[in-house]
């Protein structure tokens, strides 16, 4: 594949170039160099990453939700939709990237294809489990009270499945935030630019380190904003 | 379709490029990656497991182990390598340490809950026909968790392939990833014969562990149909 050093950011200092000691001996954190390439390489990576992640797991979601209420009313449907996400699941991020390419280019395109067909089997399985949980006698009661199945689904079963779509979520959430790194291959954007330039760029370490520790930064904050959002919406949860 | 039809002849051609002798075969490559993968995952296995299958037949620690299984996913594989390029630079050593980090927590998880949730009434009645401790663990508990168990050693297998083939974008040479990293050698076509090549490695580890699986599972707990598939890349829901 290409080397994104070409089109990714310059690092100035580094390799006796620059005046900063810390550097030129490549030490573990240099925290000069953080500050000054912060709104430069950093932060652009940061928020690439996190415009990626919003995309993919937004599609994913929708595609997910739809297949499993569809596979819900269905249920001959859940076996041919679990074996091609179980497939698509099963297929290492580095190798589909790469098989979409010919196809999509080296474009934002792919990548989110790519990281959209990783979210589908967890909030699949998740979803068509939560609902397949509801208890029958609650469904009977909504029944009785003269709701329709729109209104049933609407109203009871879909609020009951939601601590399971929502664990849901955050597996894949995290899942892409984890493969979006290596998506950067294809789209050279996300977190994982300044850690193929740190590599390239003679095993730079202190880039390495950060670039790293902020993908996995990201992945930790956005389980524990989906943690607080699930307390928030089912808040009927807590009392157990 | 054309690069699909070059890349299947770059298989056929065992990873040879016209013009080029001296590189490596696509057996060998593949070989390589097995081997990588192999002793990441025996080393998880012999740490982790243990560990789990103890932890949940004392049903205590809960919370690490749960939660261990919850931080590792936000663990991305090549965020894992990188930190560990720069602590020991590159080669087998920071690819082997990576592969250990993201492959332990969920065969600890998986072995925990695995035990951990076995039906306390099925327990006590090993316990009460004066089964020992381990006699229990070994002859009733092994045996029924062996589907979670599993499932866990078969997701960590997965990962640990996967992460096998990042490993060269950080340097490491010696596996299916490097064709990927070296289009300039391999071209287009190489890089896709490859991206086959290290897809169908992931699908039939997936199927052979998924068969090995189905033969360790005692009669009584085989499941059919959809709930097989299911139980395929099983990774435990935690809320």
């Amino acid at each position: 594949m290409i080397w994104l050093a070409a089109g990714g950011p310059v690092i100035p200092t580094f390799g006796g170039r620059g005046a900063f000691a810390c550097e030129r001996a490549n030490r573990l954190f240099c925290s000069d160099w953080v500050s000054r390439n912060w709104s430069s390489v950093l932060w652009p990576a940061l928020r690439q990453h996190i415009v990626l992640t919003l995309i993919a797991v937004s599609i994913g979601f929708v595609i997910a939700t739809a297949l499993a209420l569809l596979a819900y009313r269905r249920g001959w449907l859940e076996r041919p939709v679990l074996i091609v996400t179980s497939i698509l699941y099963t297929i290492p991020s580095l190798a589909l990237f790469e098989l979409l390419e010919p196809s999509f280019g080296l474009t934002r395109t792919t990548a989110e294809i790519a990281l959209v067909s990783y979210t589908l089997l967890i909030m699949f399985r998740n979803t068509l489990t939560g609902l397949r949980e509801v208890p029958a006698e609650v469904r009977d009661a909504a029944i009785g009270m003269g709701m329709g199945p729109t209104q049933t689904l609407l109203r009871v079963e879909l609020p009951l499945a939601a601590p399971a779509i929502i664990a849901g979520l955050r597996i894949a959430t995290v899942t892409v935030i984890s493969l979006a790194t290596v998506a950067s291959l294809i789209d050279n954007a996300g977190l994982g630019v300044p850690i193929l330039t740190a590599i390239s760029n003679d095993v730079f370490k202190t880039e390495l380190i950060v670039a790293g520790a902020m993908a996995v930064g990201l992945a930790l904050a956005a389980d524990a904003l989906l943690v607080i959002a699930q307390r928030i919406l089912t808040p009927w949860t807590r009392a157990g | 379709m054309h690069s699909f039809l070059e890349a299947f002849k770059f298989i056929g051609r065992n990873g040879q490029v016209p013009g080029d002798p001296a590189l490596p075969t696509l057996v060998h490559l593949t070989l390589e990656t097995l081997k990588i993968a192999g002793i990441g995952v025996a080393i998880s296995v012999a740490v982790a497991l243990p560990l789990g299958l103890w932890l949940g037949h004392i049903h205590k620690g809960s919370f690490v182990a749960i939660n261990l299984g919850n931080i590792w996913r936000a663990l991305p594989s090549l965020a894992v390598l990188a930190i560990g390029v720069a602590f020991l630079g590159i080669g087998l050593r920071n690819v082997e340490l990576a592969l250990v980090v993201l492959a332990i927590p969920p065969i600890i998880t998986n072995a925990y809950v695995a035990i951990d949730t076995i039906d306390r009434d099925v327990v006590d009645a090993a316990r009460g026909m004066g089964l020992t401790g381990w006699e229990v663990l070994r002859q009733v508990e092994l045996p029924l968790g062996v589907p979670l168990i599993f499932a866990g050693i078969r997701t960590a297998a997965l990962f640990v392939v996967s992460t096998t083939t990042i490993a060269a974008l950080t340097g490491y040479s010696g596996s299916l990833g490097d064709i990927i990293n070296n289009e300039t050698s391999y071209h287009l076509s190489g890089v896709l014969g490859a991206a086959i090549c290290i897809a169908g490695l992931a699908l039939v580890v997936e199927v052979l562990l998924g068969a090995v699986q189905r033969a360790l599972t005692p009669r009584g707990l085989r499941v059919t149909g959809a709930k097989e598939v299911q139980a395929g890349a099983t990774q435990i829901v935690t809320t």
